[in-house]
């Protein structure tokens, strides 16, 4: 016990590659293996990645729908209130409150709350802002933006072995295997 | 890293000659050459240019300050408002200003429904363009409304007369449409940005250790502090991209109706009112229509300059780019064609004489100049781009780009002056001049405009890095360029 990385606590496993296509198939191999909590860092959106992930849909249009409606009806309502409740305005022999003469306010509320659910929904789901993250430590990792792949799998899921997990990745062809510390 | 130069080691079979397309990064470049070069417009020594051309915007900004505060401690006088044309410069700047907006968000989220792959390329600068639009637009109806220092009033908040806003005027309308078109603008163009913060983070993190100059270094720290807390902590996590592109395609699917509701609702100032050549049911999809021609002409004016200034970029940015541009340019400006002369027609079928007489004035009376000019830059010259000579010459496409913008401006002062200038009754005729307070402050908001497009350029990356990454071969896993075993 003399080096500070003995008392490290690993992080998990990063297997690096060159191709989407070595990634998406180490994906592949990973889900059958029956790992949970890995994931695969790409520097774009790789298509048919969440599939060989095996994940199912994403769930940021419950937000977006919510807010949206929350929006519309909060907009009807607000005006309702405005013109009609608390201080009614007759402009013209019209009705204090129409729907129709509401409705594009009510609209555009709509669209303003349904955008602002979406982004913090996406944020909600993914966990973000996060400053911190022991990945964004390691300097290698810093070319998940620029042209390579990584397959993580993390220390805390229920299947990591540090030799089991790392005789799978090599077998999916990785050339670079490194153990990330927390 | 990848070798930068077009790769060759992977021979792919050509497609047949009738099947075969330009690819949307040209010399099939690789993905990290494109970070390279998209990030490389931050990273190196700010060029020559660069602060000639702020210097002068930044210069010409100014105006718009002075004529405001003059403007204020004067009074609308300034103007060359007064009766019977009380909406001048000042409106028609607003609609060509927001209009201009809207063939960014066109791109950023019609195209991305479309499914449109070379929107990538210019998605980003197209947004910027759009945001800084409306943060020019945005100033006129405010500015406009006399007693600048009521401003407030148009928000629903509780003032201590205990009144709120009439939500039957379409001006209120405009309000909340302007003002939820700039607030979701900025957020669907802060997430396409956050990938390519990430990026720029990881870059100046990766050369840390290599800067020794000390102004270099607190630059560097500076950058990575800047980049590193907008990028939110992005990993480019797979089970992050799958809720970001969902929000992505939530965002565009958002947007779409917003950008027709916004020109639509800008149209509804006039088509709601009473007054010949205002009040007519065509406004709405023609406004809109205009809104994409012109915005799309403010693209061409911006983006060919940029493509050839900045190395590399014109591989990203490609001639059938902007052929592709043309063709929505002509587009949108046959569909304007057609509405001038429908316009015409109902003014005639409608059987209306105040209405007849309005277009018949349009066409033939005292402002017959400017109507005469907007025919010409906005009716004839798109069509040029029926020829492909005309679409590929960059240099030619801008100044058609240049007749576009100036067509579209010319629309709007006919719209607004030609039917408020000869009111219904011969005593409340009139012919509107605006005063240099009018042009200063318009050739302000485009010093106001060119600044932030300038700062924009130099320090985020302005061209989407990771969108164009995942349209290239190479980021295909099913393709043998991206790595496939067939």
């Amino acid at each position: 016990m003399d080096s500070l990385d003995d008392y490290q606590i690993p992080y998990g496993l990063m297997a690096e590659f060159g191709t989407p296509a070595d990634a998406l198939h180490a994906a592949e191999k990973v889900r059958d293996a029956g790992y949970t909590r890995w994931d695969v860092h790409t520097p774009y959106a790789v298509h048919g990645m969440d599939e060989a992930m095996g994940l199912e849909n994403s769930q940021v249009g419950w937000f977006t729908f919510i807010c949206g409606l929350c929006g519309f009806f909060g907009g009807m309502l607000m005006i309702w209130y405005m013109n009609s409740y608390d201080y009614g305005l007759p402009v013209g022999g019209k009705p204090n409150f129409s729907p129709f003469a509401s409705f594009p306010v009510a609209y555009e509320m709509t669209i303003l709350l349904g955008a602002f659910g979406s982004l913090g929904g996406m944020l909600f789901l993914n966990r973000l802002p996060r400053l911190h993250h022991p990945l964004l430590k390691n300097i290698r990792f810093a070319e998940v933006t620029h042209d390579r792949f990584y397959v993580v799998i993390e220390a805390d899921d229920p299947k990591y072995d540090e030799e089991e997990t790392h005789k799978l990745l090599k077998k999916t062809g990785s050339k670079h295997i490194e153990l990330v510390n927390e | 890293m990848a070798d930068h130069s077009a790769s060759s080691s992977v021979k792919i079979a050509p497609p047949p000659v009738e099947l075969e397309r330009e690819p949307l990064v040209a010399n099939q470049r690789s993905i990290s050459w494109i970070s390279d070069t998209i990030a490389n417009v931050i990273e190196d020594k700010t060029p020559r240019w660069w602060w000639v051309a702020t210097c002068i915007s930044a210069l010409t900004s100014l105006w718009l300050p002075l004529c405001i505060v003059h403007l204020i401690s004067t009074g609308v006088g300034v103007w060359g408002l007064n009766h019977p044309v009380a909406w001048g410069w000042a409106i028609v700047n607003f609609v060509w200003w927001i209009g201009i907006g809207h063939a960014g968000t066109l791109i950023s989220a019609i195209l991305f429904l479309l499914r449109q792959k070379w929107r990538t390329s210019i998605n980003r600068a197209a947004e910027a363009m759009t945001i800084f639009a409306v943060m020019c637009a945005g100033i006129f109806p405010a500015i406009h409304v006399g007693r600048i220092w009521f401003d407030w009033w148009l928000f629903p908040i509780p003032t201590s007369n205990s009144l709120w806003p009439q939500f039957r005027s379409p001006l209120l309308w405009d309000v909340f449409a302007v003002s939820t078109y700039f607030t979701v603008s900025v957020l669907f163009w802060y997430m396409g940005l956050i990938p390519d913060l990430a990026t720029m983070r990881d870059r100046f993190r990766k050369v840390a250790g290599k800067v020794v100059e000390p102004a270099a270094r607190l630059r560097n720290k500076a950058a990575q502090v800047f980049y590193g807390l907008f990028s939110l902590g992005w990993t480019g996590s797979n089970r992050h991209w799958r809720n970001y592109e969902k929000a992505y395609l939530l965002l565009a699917g958002l947007s779409t109706p917003l950008v027709l509701s916004v020109h639509s609702i800008v149209s509804f100032d006039f088509a709601v009112s009473q007054l010949p050549g205002w009040h007519t049911t065509i406004f709405p999809p023609y406004f809109v229509a205009g809104a994409v021609f012109s915005g799309f002409g403010m693209v061409l004016t911006l983006m060919i300059p940029l493509r050839s200034l900045y190395r590399g970029m014109d591989e990203i940015v490609t001639t059938r780019h902007l052929e592709f541009m043309c063709k929505v340019t002509l587009t949108t400006g046959s569909i304007v064609g057609y509405a001038y002369g429908m316009e015409f027609f109902i003014a005639y079928y409608g059987g209306n004489p105040y209405e007849l007489y309005a277009f018949k004035n349009r066409a033939f009376g005292d402002y017959n100049w400017s109507y005469w000019l907007m025919i010409s830059c906005n009716v004839v010259s798109p069509h040029l781009f029926w020829i492909k000579w005309c679409r590929t010459t960059p240099w030619f496409v801008w100044i058609v780009s240049i007749f576009v913008n100036i067509g579209m401006w010319m629309e709007r002062f006919v719209i607004v002056v030609t039917s408020l200038h000869n009111d219904f009754m011969p005593g409340n005729w009139g012919y509107y001049s605006p005063t240099w307070v009018d042009v200063c402050t318009y050739i302000g908001t485009m010093g106001f405009f060119m600044t932030l497009f300038l700062l924009f350029c130099r320090f985020l990356p302005l061209i989407a890095i990771s969108e164009v990454k995942g349209v290239t071969p190479f980021a295909d896993p099913h393709h043998p360029l991206g790595g496939a075993k067939h």
